[in-house]
């Protein structure tokens, strides 16, 4: 019997022929951290006792949570990362550099094979150039940044096949949340997520980085794509290392495959307080917004900014609404200056901050007050998610996102069809 | 066999870790015992204050699910709890608590109230309501994990097998 692409990737870095539910110990391709996860790295590595790392070159630490630090507290974990980053000749991205998902895969650190391990749970984001990476917590990633190992329990997998050409106005990130609803938060615990089908292909890689990104949304382990002709390139015009581009066999064993035609879909959006929570735009029409946040590691990428500017070109942000900008990272905000974007953003009353997770997690950079409503292309709208329990989240794509700040209150983005 | 008094979440499906430990904490302060006051604020603002120590959580489906805080076992442990009793468990959440030594026991949570004596005995996979009378089964903790918590956490046991 054939293998599924989770059960091959776990196997050639292993030894030894695994299949779905067995347990092994794998050696790790690179692993991460970053500032809400590395201090407890940090304590539990130096627990250890170790002298050194396993590889530095298969470790980073990123600084992008709450960067630049808004209190005393955060400012002590930054230093504290800085000192063992400096101690043990480890590399760094500090503040203003970006987004951790954005980050690793855009500096070359993975390719296509690939087992990653990240500090972080939407380390399953480069699922989409091919690479089984999975979040883990701070003990287990000090583990591997000791040993360059750690058990894995090679999950079953699950097949999603995504037919059907997007419309107007329609993109991945309404795809994945179409799927959420459809697949519920839990639906995939455990599980590798293969994802294939025409709508899957026809998208760019920085719009597959929206669905795999959202994987661990449905409680997946991973959420991978096969490598096409666009990874293959994606990762040559990104990374020096060899890429081992893996397929499933057409004999693979799956617990379940899900079809879906998304040649209908209208612009999905998330409401509070769950992912799975899911309506069509025109459903929501009545729903005022204060704030709007553009950014993260789901859509924060330079099409997602692309997307926004050409909808608020010519168009202003309502006075009654806070529109936050986060460029996922340095580079992607540098294209967007060149290209005009952050002019545009800038000039029609949108807030631009530094590269990273922007107000993401709650800790910065916009937190929501009593009763506020946010409109987010985040991946997560938990009660407290953007610093405030008493705020309201809703989740949706950089078009909608956009077109809601405009108008303040939520909006379907192909009322700006001619422009997209 | 461990024994204690069930402290049951009034939410019980689908806790996130965020509700378990709120990002407003987890990035301020590094003490479990100190982010222990602030367990569940987002749901159940009253819960950390009734937690006392060698009490057993109960929650329901998807427990711990979202980000991979390692904060949030901790600061259960730090609260006092022996063990978290649930429906089923998100992945990340799991293999951080068995890391850090906290155990986490699946079964059918329907029958064990809110101060319920619990007595857990992993060896022969039950869980006995002992206020209730009840006898329920639990899903065998796999031997990897066993082995960790027995050890008192993945540090410990790499220390003593060397990796
Ligand atoms: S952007 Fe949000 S979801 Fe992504 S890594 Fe940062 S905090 Fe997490």
């Amino acid at each position: 019997m054939g293998k599924t692409i989770a059960e091959k990737i776990l196997s050639a870095h292993s030894g030894k022929s695994l299949r779905a539910g067995d347990v092994a110990i794998c050696d790790v391709d690179f692993c991460f951290g970053q500032d809400g996860t590395s201090s407890i790295i940090i304590d539990s590595f130096r627990k250890l006792g170790i002298e050194k790392a396993f590889d530095k070159t298969k470790f980073c630490m990123v600084i992008d949570h709450s960067a630049p630090s808004p209190n005393i507290g955060v400012s002590e974990i930054h230093k504290k990362m800085r000192t063992f980053a400096k101690q043990f000749d480890l590399s760094m991205y500090d503040i203003g550099c970006g987004v951790c998902h954005q980050l690793v895969p855009q500096k070359g650190h993975v390719t296509c094979g690939d087992l990653v391990l990240g500090a972080d749970s939407h380390t399953c984001t480069y699922g989409a150039i091919n690479v089984f990476s999975t979040g883990v917590g701070s003990t287990d990633l000090a583990i591997t940044l000791a040993s360059g190992k750690n058990w894995f329990r090679v999950p079953e997998t699950m097949k999603v096949i995504v037919n059907g050409k997007l419309p107007k106005g329609v993109y991945s990130k309404d795809i994945i949340l179409h799927i959420a609803k459809d697949i519920g938060s839990n639906g995939a615990t455990y599980k590798a997520v293969e994802f294939y089908g025409e709508a899957i292909s026809s998208l760019s890689v920085d719009a597959r980085f929206t669905i795999s990104n959202m994987a661990v949304e449905i409680g997946a382990k991973i959420g991978i794509m096969e490598a096409d002709k666009k990874v293959l390139k994606w990762v040559a015009d990104h990374s020096t290392k060899v890429p081992h581009p893996v397929k499933a066999d057409p004999d693979a064993k799956y617990t379940c495959v899900k079809e879906y035609d998304i040649s209908k879909l209208s612009p999905q959006v998330a409401k509070p307080h769950t992912v799975d929570n899911v309506s069509g735009v025109e459903e929501l029409s009545d729903t005022k917004v204060d704030q709007a946040f553009l950014g993260t590691c789901t859509n924060g990428r330079l099409e997602d900014l692309e997307i926004a500017a050409s909808i608020l070109k010519g168009n202003s942000v309502n006075k009654d609404v806070k529109f936050v900008v986060a460029p996922a990272s340095k580079e992607i905000y540098l294209e967007a200056v060149k290209k005009g974007l952050i002019d545009i953003f800038v000039k029609s009353g949108a807030i631009v901050v530094a590269p990273g997770c922007g107000p993401c997690v709650g800790t910065h950079n916009g937190c929501l007050a009593d009763g506020e409503i946010a409109i987010s292309t985040a991946n997560r709208n938990f009660k407290g998610r953007m610093g405030n329990p008493k705020g309201f989240i809703y989740l949706a794509s950089p078009a909608t996102v956009t077109a809601s700040a405009i108008k303040g209150m939520i909006a379907d983005p192909r009322e700006y069809k001619r422009k997209l | 066999m461990l024994k204690g008094f069930a402290r049951r979440l009034k939410v019980q499906d689908d806790i996130n870790t965020d509700y378990v430990i709120s990002g407003r904490y987890k990035f301020k302060i590094q003490d479990p015992k100190e982010l222990a006051k602030y367990i569940f604020e987002d749901i159940d603002p009253e819960f950390a204050a009734r937690v006392k120590k060698g009490d057993i959580l109960v929650a329901g489906n998807n427990f711990g699910c979202g980000s991979s805080r390692e904060q949030a076992p901790q600061a259960l442990k730090g609260a006092g709890f022996q063990a978290v009793v649930a429906k089923n468990f998100a992945r990340i959440f799991y293999r951080n608590a068995f890391n850090i030594g906290l155990l986490l026991v699946e079964c059918n949570t329907d029958f064990i109230d809110d101060g319920d004596e619990v007595e857990l005995d992993i060896e022969k996979s039950k869980c006995f309501n002992v206020s209730k009378g009840l006898m329920i089964d639990i899903k065998q903790v796999p031997p990897v994990m066993r082995r960790l918590f027995e050890d008192g956490g993945v540090i410990e046991h790499f220390k003593k097998n060397g990796g």
